[in-house]
């Protein structure tokens, strides 16, 4: 190797630092070109502008269940009976796939306790979730499955009757939304 | 086979001129008339040519959907019955694509079991497999695409399931989903980029199979033996007529199941359930993708259990994961197949084991099909899971250790040595089946 190889490899010559330079440039040309690209596939201004919805649930009678739409999602707004919620309850939470309550409006890791999932004490026989299996987004299938709950056809993931995956592929509990009780009868999703 | 010299002769004097400055009449005349092919191949060998005449078929049929087809939320649907009620022959050139697609399929699941029988992906024609796998995955992702378009609730709820896989991934996976949909859930916007892409893949496609068509004139076909071309003259005929006027005659009988299906079970490989518009409320009680998806539905559904830290609750890839990662994986693995197959001897018709494997497989290929068609319920998930496990243990366990086990049984010395000894086994009655070989 020559004496002056050597020296160019130890010390950089003003050509070394422009071809550098020039490919740092071009690198931050591309990437910048490239954004807009990118970004314009995200959810647009329209689509974003967080709508909340408000729901009457006084004809919901113990037993029954209605489903709303909230941003492009089905919610599940259900009135349990007093045997469901026993069920839920009776629960260790050892047993639990997910035992994180996932409800948005209590601490991010608060425990899946029946009480934690539902509208809270006193409103215990409420439960509103979010309709989209944690798996792969289907739509459950209300009071069916192995555990009285919910039962999604794509997959055969079983939630029980507080929303909890129990079995099947889906890995969480399914999501509650930010929501609460404007009045007795009136809920405001969002 | 690439070695032997152009004999493009341009005759009249505009050819001549037009040799000098485009050679492209030579090339054609290269590729698709002199071009020698092996003179043992069979039937099994035609289905690359009809896969390029269906892709063709595809595209002129798809261009023209898309002058009546209205890729809005709102519309798509009703386009789409304008299409089979209003359109002139709309009703033919629908089923068309839509049979099409199917039809596609069944030729690419052939070719590619073909492949895999006669060792094709083996030196020196691991560049030319891989092609073709990247060929298979764009054809997945464009038919797909293309299912989503009329905007029934399988199209709505397939789009829904399988950009799901990519909230999978963690940390980074709901904005992924997000980025793909254009929102929170299915809808206007996704349809929208699921038209432009639909439109784009095919010409993709089209690029990547110059490409595969190119490495396979490089290396050459291979052929039921598995042995290499040696001499040009004994082992090979001309492309034309000899190949030309086989592939036409393979294409014709296939399109003549094509007809079949078009005029008498045009919906036989849909869902019903695509004729009801789509509703983002209800999920159609038992969701399944299209007959070509279902092997791989059912590895994606055979992992129902979080994979752990053994004695520990700590979770490393959770049952949502491992089931994606298992479904994307079974496609992955036919990437790196040319190094996972250590047997040096490409036709099975000389590996004793590895034919009974070969079959195996393609048993349990079928199997998996059936169990992603049936509800995830009973026996079917564990069975899933068997099956899942056996397709893995072919490519990961089977396959290499054959090569060290197997004793292969004695290859002919060349392709004409094996086609003499075959008529002369077969006295008259191959000679008169094969005239031409």
């Amino acid at each position: 190797m020559s004496a002056d190889h050597t020296a160019s490899l130890e010390e950089p010559t003003r050509r070394d630092f422009l071809y550098i330079a020039t490919g740092a440039v071009g690198a931050v040309g591309v990437a910048g070109f490239a954004w807009p690209f990118i970004s314009q596939m995200n959810p647009d201004a329209s689509t974003r502008a967080l709508a909340s919805i408000e729901v009457d649930v006084s004809a919901i009678e113990q037993g029954q269940a209605i489903t709303v739409k909230w941003r492009g999602k089905p919610v599940f707004i259900r009135n349990r009976t007093d045997k469901e919620i026993e069920e839920a309850k009776a629960v260790p939470l050892s047993d639990l796939k997910d035992p994180i309550a996932e409800n948005a409006n209590v601490a991010s890791d608060a425990p899946a306790t029946d009480v934690n999932r539902s509208a809270g004490d006193g409103k215990e026989n409420w439960i509103v979730m979010i309709g989209s299996c944690t798996h792969l987004g289907c739509v459950p299938v209300g009071t069916s499955g192995d555990y009285g709950g919910w039962f999604c056809p794509c997959h055969g993931s079983h939630y029980d009757t507080a929303g909890r995956i129990r079995k099947g592929p889906a890995p969480r509990n399914l999501a509650v939304p930010v929501y609460a009780f404007t009045s007795d009868t009136k809920i405001k999703i969002g | 086979m690439s070695a032997g010299h152009s004999t493009y002769t341009p005759t009249s004097g505009v050819m001549k001129w037009l040799d000098e400055r485009l050679p492209l009449p030579r090339l054609v005349y290269d590729s698709f008339v002199a071009y020698p092919v092996p003179k043992n191949l069979n039937s099994w060998y035609t289905f690359g040519g009809i896969l390029s005449i269906m892709l063709v078929s595809q595209i002129l049929t798809g261009v023209v959907l898309a002058m009546h087809y209205v890729a809005n939320s709102g519309l798509a649907f009703d386009s789409v019955e304008h299409i089979m009620r209003d359109v002139n022959y709309g009703w033919l050139l629908r089923r068309m694509h839509a049979s099409g697609a199917s039809m596609f399929f069944i030729a690419v699941y052939i070719h590619i079991f073909r492949g895999m029988y006669y060792g094709s992906y083996k030196n020196p024609r691991e560049v030319l497999w891989i092609l073709g796998v990247l060929i298979f995955f764009l054809m997945m992702a464009t038919a797909f695409m293309g299912y989503v378009l009329p905007w029934g609730q399988m199209s709505f709820w397939g789009a829904t399931v399988i950009t799901g896989f990519f909230s999978a991934i963690p940390w980074i996976g709901t904005s992924i989903q997000d980025l793909l949909l254009g929102g929170f859930a299915v809808d206007n916007p996704t349809l929208n980029r699921f038209f432009s892409l639909h439109y784009l893949l095919p010409f993709m496609i089209a690029g990547v199979v110059i490409l595969h068509v190119w490495a396979l004139h490089v290396s050459g076909q291979t052929n039921p033996t598995g042995v290499e071309v040696k001499n040009i003259r004994k082992d090979t005929v001309p492309f034309s007529p000899h190949a030309t006027v086989k592939d036409a005659f393979a294409l014709v009988l296939f399109f003549i199941l094509f007809a079949w299906f078009i005029f008498y079970l045009p919906d036989y490989l849909g869902h019903a359930d695509n004729y009801i518009p789509a509703n983002p409320l209800k999920t159609p009680t038992h969701i399944v993708p299209e007959w070509y998806f279902l092997p791989f539905y059912a590895i994606l559904r055979a992992i129902t259990f979080n994979i752990s830290i053994p004695f520990t609750d700590i979770v490393l890839i959770d049952s949502k994961l491992g089931g994606v990662i298992a479904m994307f994986a079974s496609i992955a693995v036919l990437f790196v197949l040319p190094w996972l197959d250590t047997s040096p001897v490409k036709s099975a018709n000389y590996r004793p084991l590895y034919r009974q494997f070969f079959w195996i497989f393609a048993v349990v290929c079928v199997g998996l099909g059936y169990l992603g068609s049936r509800p995830p319920e009973g026996i079917y998930p564990t069975l899933s899971l068997i099956l899942t496990i056996y397709y893995f243990a072919h490519f990961f366990i089977i396959l290499p250790l054959l090569g060290w086990f197997e004793t292969p049984k004695p290859r002919p010395a060349s392709i004409a040595d094996a086609v003499l000894a075959q008529s002369k086994t077969n006295g008259k009655a191959a000679a008169v089946a094969q005239p031409a070989e």
